[in-house]
């Protein structure tokens, strides 16, 4: 709501000089990315704080990095591929779980952890003034980190099932996963911001997040493949939502199944860009002046 | 300072600056409204839920904290900002801080602002005080390259070395500040803002921040603006004051005059202060003498400089004659609490009609501050008790100042000095 500009003008005095403005009056989208870019140190120091902080006075430490997911799959592969016996289309039970595993929670973690941007910072944030959205940006490289630490598992499971000929990869897909993982991140962040930036104001999304990403999860194909459901109710609602497509296509490159569904790929970009936008457009109106509604 | 006005360079500029907070409980039953407000927008129309534009401090449930300020602060001056709880200080400086955003107005800012509005922003109790200094010097605005290169010097200044590898939650709360206050004291910004942040750590670190940020007003031209609302720091910091009161500027211009227009224009009286009609207190109500008038010929209003006397005069009248009447006259500090107390070593009398005394109050000893006094006319019993025949409370304040050399050039601190000094030390090197 609020405008603010920074630039650098030349000056006799100085070399350079900053200017900011501030005004009362409103622009819905401005990022200001350069003024993001000038806190780039803060933002690794975030990112590095989160994981320094998550694991001080563990005794396990880092470890726990690789031992959450592990655990969680097993839990699946336990539960939905041993008791409920949900089909894995022919992949291993272990390596389907492992995978879906880390790409939904790059994503959930996306969303959770941006969700209480405001809500969690509000101290430092009433204090002193810098970018906002250092905060979800470094919460979204911590993601991508721990992603990427939880594809080493994937990796090396991958690797003994390729050779045994359980699994066989599209290779070539797996060039698709940087935009995938770009496009899940770009969402969750965006919903994340939208939550969080209403949560200053209204207090009962913060309870609900936590069980709405859970029941989004089973909205999702996390669990069980695309491919188990028949046509209905569900399987629309799956379609719809924006999460599915690029899941089924990551599986689809990872692990060689998976529904390629094109119109539900070019619903799930588009929806994308408008949560993004509306992201944003709603970030800029609270991060002015969230401080006296926090 | 040593530049005329017109050419000083501006470094922060705010015009018609208003800030509205709404009252009572936010969210809950505000969704509709908002909702109501966003669709007015929407169409362009006017906000049926908007007051701005109104110049009412308080109307419905809104407040406004601020009220139109207009403001210019030039390069490398040291604005102090005082003004009582609630006069919109806060306020101020969270806007310039950019925590959050003025409801009209704008404000221009020229150069890098960093604030303390409290030391330590962004300290985590887990990590090391290294680690700290460089989280803390990131939020601040600093990056890496430039924390690095004056990590020994803010290391230096914080005087907590052997500790820095230590994570923060085993320090005591003074070295904690310590060190938050170097890395803000290190910081490269243009403008630097702070809120009583120097009301923490011990005296001599507090003076060495003072010396800091004086250092960094005019040696290094950069812009300090200070809030507090302890006046000493403010005489010793700042060249110039501004006084905020109920979120209007009632005062711009000298510190001496701005502090003194903070305080009250009451808490240094005219020369001259009448007395007859003064209200006495409900157990000397009844007073059989009445004090007139008190006075002093020494200008308009009576600050002195350390080590003089006062010279006072006082009027009374009795109901009915009285000897051997005695006049005590109490010195209290302007915070109330007592110095000490003089009196007249021998007996006189009082007739029904005026009779006007001179005296000399002997204030050589008063440490620069403000004093009021507090006169009684009293008799002693037979039995050593007295009987006060008139008692005043408090109805003549004065100031004395120090001068150049007194205390060798340093603000008196009477927090921690009092308010008598003693005669210089005498001393001899053998």
């Amino acid at each position: 709501m609020n405008q603010e500009t920074n630039k650098l003008q030349p000056s006799s005095a100085q070399p350079t000089q900053y200017h900011t403005h501030i005004s009362a009056k409103k622009r819905l989208f401005q990022l200001n990315l350069g003024e993001v870019w000038r806190y780039r140190d803060l933002i690794v120091l975030f990112t590095r704080r989160s994981f320094v902080l998550t694991y001080k006075q563990t005794v396990l430490g880092p470890a726990w990095i690789f031992l959450t997911p592990i655990i969680t799959s097993l839990i699946y592969t336990f539960v939905f591929g041993g008791i409920a016996g949900i089909s894995t289309d022919g992949v291993p039970t272990l390596l389907f779980y492992l995978t879906s595993n880390a790409v939904w929670n790059f994503f959930s973690s996306c969303v959770t952890q941006n969700a209480a941007t405001f809500t969690a910072n509000a101290n430092v944030f009433g204090k002193v003034y810098f970018p906002r959205l250092t905060i979800p940006i470094s919460n979204m490289l911590a993601s991508v980190i721990q992603f990427f630490v939880q594809m080493i598992l994937v990796a090396i499971l991958l690797g003994y099932y390729s050779i045994t000929g359980a699994v066989s990869p599209n290779w070539w897909g797996l060039l698709l996963i940087p935009v995938i993982l770009l496009q899940l991140g770009v969402l969750g962040l965006g919903v994340g911001i939208i939550i969080s930036s209403l949560t200053t104001k209204y207090r009962d999304l913060a309870i609900l997040v936590t069980f709405g990403v859970q029941l989004w999860m089973y909205a999702t194909p996390i669990v069980y493949p695309l491919s188990q459901l028949s046509d209905g109710l569900m399987r629309t609602i799956l379609t719809v939502n924006p999460v599915t497509a690029p899941v089924e296509l990551f599986r689809w490159a990872l692990l060689g199944e998976g529904t390629i569904l094109p119109l539900a790929l070019i619903l799930s970009a588009v929806l994308t860009v408008v949560v993004a936008l509306v992201g944003v457009m709603i970030f800029n109106r609270v991060e002015k002046t969230f401080m006296d509604t926090v | 300072m040593s530049n005329p006005v017109e050419n000083r360079e501006v470094a922060v500029r705010l015009s018609g600056i208003k800030k509205m907070y709404k009252l009572g409980q936010i969210g809950g039953g505000t969704l509709q409204k908002d909702l109501q407000s966003w669709w007015a927008r929407v169409r362009g129309k006017e906000d049926p839920n908007s007051i701005i534009g109104s110049e009412e401090r308080l109307s419905g449930e809104t407040f406004l904290a601020l009220r139109g300020i207009d403001l210019t602060v030039y390069k490398g001056e040291a604005l102090g900002i005082i003004g009582g709880n609630g006069a919109g200080k806060s306020t101020l400086l969270k806007l310039l801080c950019r925590v959050t955003a003025p409801t009209e107005g704008e404000i221009d800012i020229y150069g890098r602002i960093s604030s303390m509005l409290e030391v330590g922003t962004g300290f985590h109790a887990e990590m090391t005080g290294r680690e700290n200094v460089y989280m803390n010097g990131a939020i601040l605005g600093m990056t890496k390259a430039e924390i690095d290169a004056k990590m020994e010097q803010i290391i230096e200044f914080s005087e907590v070395r052997e500790f820095i590898d230590t994570p923060v939650k085993r320090y005591s709360s003074g070295m904690y500040v310590k060190l938050a206050f170097a890395v803000a004291a290190h910081l490269d910004s243009e403008i630097l803002i702070m809120d009583e942040v120097l009301a923490v750590g011990d005296m001599a670190f507090q003076q060495k921040c003072l010396n800091r940020m004086r250092d960094a007003a005019t040696k290094e031209g950069r812009t300090v603006l200070y809030v507090s609302h302890n006046m000493n720091t403010i005489r010793q910091l700042c060249d110039r004051c501004v006084v905020l009161d109920k979120g209007r500027i009632i005062f711009e211009g000298d510190v001496e005059e701005g502090i003194e227009h903070y305080m009250g224009t009451k808490m240094i009286s005219e020369s001259c202060v009448e007395l007859t009609t003064m209200k006495r207190e409900r157990d000397f109500a009844l007073h059989p003498i009445t004090m007139n008038k008190i006075w002093t010929n020494e200008g308009q209003r009576v600050i002195m400089p350390v080590g003089e006397t006062l010279r006072l005069s006082l009027s009374f009248t009795g109901d009915r004659p009285f000897d051997d009447v005695y006049l005590r006259i109490i010195i209290k500090s302007a915070d109330g609490t007592p110095i000490t107390m003089c009196t007249t070593e021998s007996g006189f009398s009082v007739d029904t009609c005026e009779k006007v005394m001179e005296m000399e109050l002997d204030t050589t000893r008063l440490a620069p501050g403000k004093y009021t006094l507090s006169p009684v006319i009293y008799q002693v019993g037979e039995l050593g008790n007295h009987v006060n025949l008139d008692v005043l409370r408090d109805v003549f304040s004065f100031e004395v100042t120090a001068k150049p050399g007194f205390n060798n050039n340093m603000v008196w601190l009477s927090r921690f000095w009092g308010h008598h000094y003693t005669a210089p030390l005498r001393f001899k090197l053998l």
